[in-house]
């Protein structure tokens, strides 16, 4: 295949990433930005995400698609409430303490992580996609369900930042990210803002799961790699900026799809880590962070 | 003149410092009064256990009837306390509209009270889409104000509203405080400065490591400078 076409595919490919990329790390980023909780735990969302996904898939019978939207909508759903269940039981009793809570959702990762292997046990398991149509470009074929991820990621990313920036939800939950205290003493209850934004940061990895696991199958051990790549993306982001955690999803998901293709795919890891450490010496705060209050 | 609040007993820890010690005094309706003491004697922690921010392990804070020792902190302002902390802490990030919004949302106030804030300190009404981090410290100071006069309060905490300003926004926040206590509305002011107490407050309650030691009149004060050096170390 000639360069330019090679390109192409190599960026769409990079796009699909990033598209999952973005979804899983705004979860992440709004845990941190909104309770101060690095949530260690998050790729385990992520995981029972997908296992869920083939679970409800594999109850339905008929065409593939009626499983796969049921599983994107029930999925999220149950991994929202795994997510309430942890923060009420876990988070809560330790006030949210930012050393404390890294230990906790370390635990809970292992928890999650050795439930999953002994219910669902440690096979690969697919999810049929809901439509194989493939979209025909000149130099190649490729898969629309593929390019259908970028365009529910675009959709529900940008659904997010129209519930911050635009909604009395939003205004309420970026209140509790600058000074829970003052929240409080505005009314704000914000014991139940935290409980919210930790199920609805592990329901954005729980959509992210069942949109990429036709393409890449549910196993148990899957949270590890988004939640690195994650960590990467908020770092060079900026921790709890959505602007930035989208920005850097792409520049990650691209550089990772390009590079892999031309090269390989632990040189793209590399490139990603390198650009990580000169983040955090020359900009801590993230490309779009503001500075730590 | 009936009672506004009312606090009892109070004893307040930080982890295993005390830091109230049975401290009682009341507020009553459409008065100033004002908490003079030290550094470190317990002003502001009184203010924020009014607000639930530090619990009360023993003792009674009554609005009215209304106990509120046993309300959730977020509750606390739904019953009609408003609070204006030391150094403002308004959301920075946020617009000044956003700042004003979150104060009409606490008690499902609407257009009618923004408007009426607003006429309060119309300089706000040219600012609404500013950013208020970028505001300068005097109207940083009415939007703090504003956010709280938001929820049409029965009782107001102020905590130094004037530290830091320069004297025509120190007048502008007696101004407001003056006018706030011609519509009946009942303030605890925390302050450091003795002639911004003896201009717009009705009594004087001090603090001391903790207790409040004695409440006396303004007039008493202006008679006696003695308890202002007793208390507070300065003439």
């Amino acid at each position: 295949m000639a360069f330019g076409p090679h390109l192409l595919l190599a960026a769409l490919e990079g796009l699909v990433t990033s598209a999952v990329l973005a979804l899983m790390a705004l979860g992440l980023s709004l845990v941190f930005g909104v309770m101060r909780v690095v949530n260690v735990a998050h790729g385990e969302f992520f995981m029972l995400g997908a296992v869920l996904a083939w679970w409800i898939a594999s109850l339905v019978t008929g065409h593939p698609a009626i499983g796969f939207l049921l599983a994107l909508v029930i999925s999220p759903l149950i991994v929202g409430a795994v997510a309430l269940v942890a923060e009420r039981l876990v988070l809560r009793r330790l006030n949210y303490n930012p050393e404390a809570t890294i230990v906790a959702t370390i635990g809970m990762l292992y928890i999650i992580q050795q439930l999953a292997l002994t219910f669902y046990g440690p096979q690969a398991r697919p999810v049929d996609a809901p439509f194989t149509y493939r979209i025909l470009f000149p130099w190649f074929g490729y898969s629309g369900y593929k390019l259908s991820i970028i365009a529910a990621s675009i959709v529900l990313l940008t659904a997010t930042w129209f519930v911050l920036t635009r909604t009395k939800i939003g205004l309420v939950m970026r209140a509790t990210q600058y000074d829970s205290e003052t929240a409080q003493a505005f009314g704000i209850p914000v014991d139940r803002v935290y409980a919210g934004v930790f199920a609805l940061g592990a329901m954005l990895a729980a959509i992210a799961a069942v949109l990429i696991v036709p393409i890449t199958q549910a196993h148990y051990l899957m949270g590890m790699d988004p939640l690195l790549l994650s960590f990467i993306v908020v770092i060079i982001g900026g921790l709890g900026s959505l602007r930035g955690t989208v920005v850097a999803a792409v520049l990650i998901g691209l550089s990772d799809g390009i590079i892999s293709a031309f090269f390989s795919p632990t040189l793209a890891k590399i490139i990603a880590t390198l650009l990580v450490a000169m983040v955090l010496v020359f900009r801590p705060q993230g490309l779009f962070g503001t500075a730590s209050r | 003149m009936s009672d506004a609040l009312t606090i009892s007993g109070l004893n307040c820890f930080y982890g295993e410092v005390q830091v109230l010690h049975g401290l009682s005094l009341t507020l009553k309706k459409g008065e100033v009064l004002c908490l003079l003491g030290r550094n470190g004697a317990g002003k502001t922690t009184t203010l924020k256990a009014i607000m639930g921010l530090v619990p009360a392990r023993a003792g009674s804070i009554k609005l009215g009837e209304r106990q509120l020792t046993t309300l959730a902190a977020h509750d606390v302002p739904k019953a009609g306390v408003a609070y204006v902390p030391q150094g403002r802490r308004l959301f920075a990030e946020m617009t000044v509209a956003e700042n004003i919004e979150i104060g009409l949302m606490t008690r499902a106030k609407g257009k009618a009270t923004r408007d009426a804030v607003l006429d309060l300190f119309p300089l706000l009404r040219d600012r609404l889409g500013q950013r208020s981090g970028t505001l300068s410290g005097g109207e940083q100071q009415m939007l703090a104000m504003a956010r709280a006069l938001c929820l049409e309060p029965e009782v107001l905490l102020l905590d130094e509203p004037t530290e830091g300003l320069m004297p025509s926004m120190i007048a502008k926040i007696r101004e407001t405080v003056a006018k706030l206590r011609e519509r009946g509305v009942s303030t605890i002011l925390v302050e450091q400065r003795v002639d911004a107490v003896l201009s717009v407050a009705d009594r004087v309650t001090f603090i001391e490591n903790g207790r409040a030691r004695e409440t006396v009149s303004v007039e008493a004060l202006r008679a006696d400078p003695a308890f202002v050096q007793r208390y507070v170390g300065v003439g």
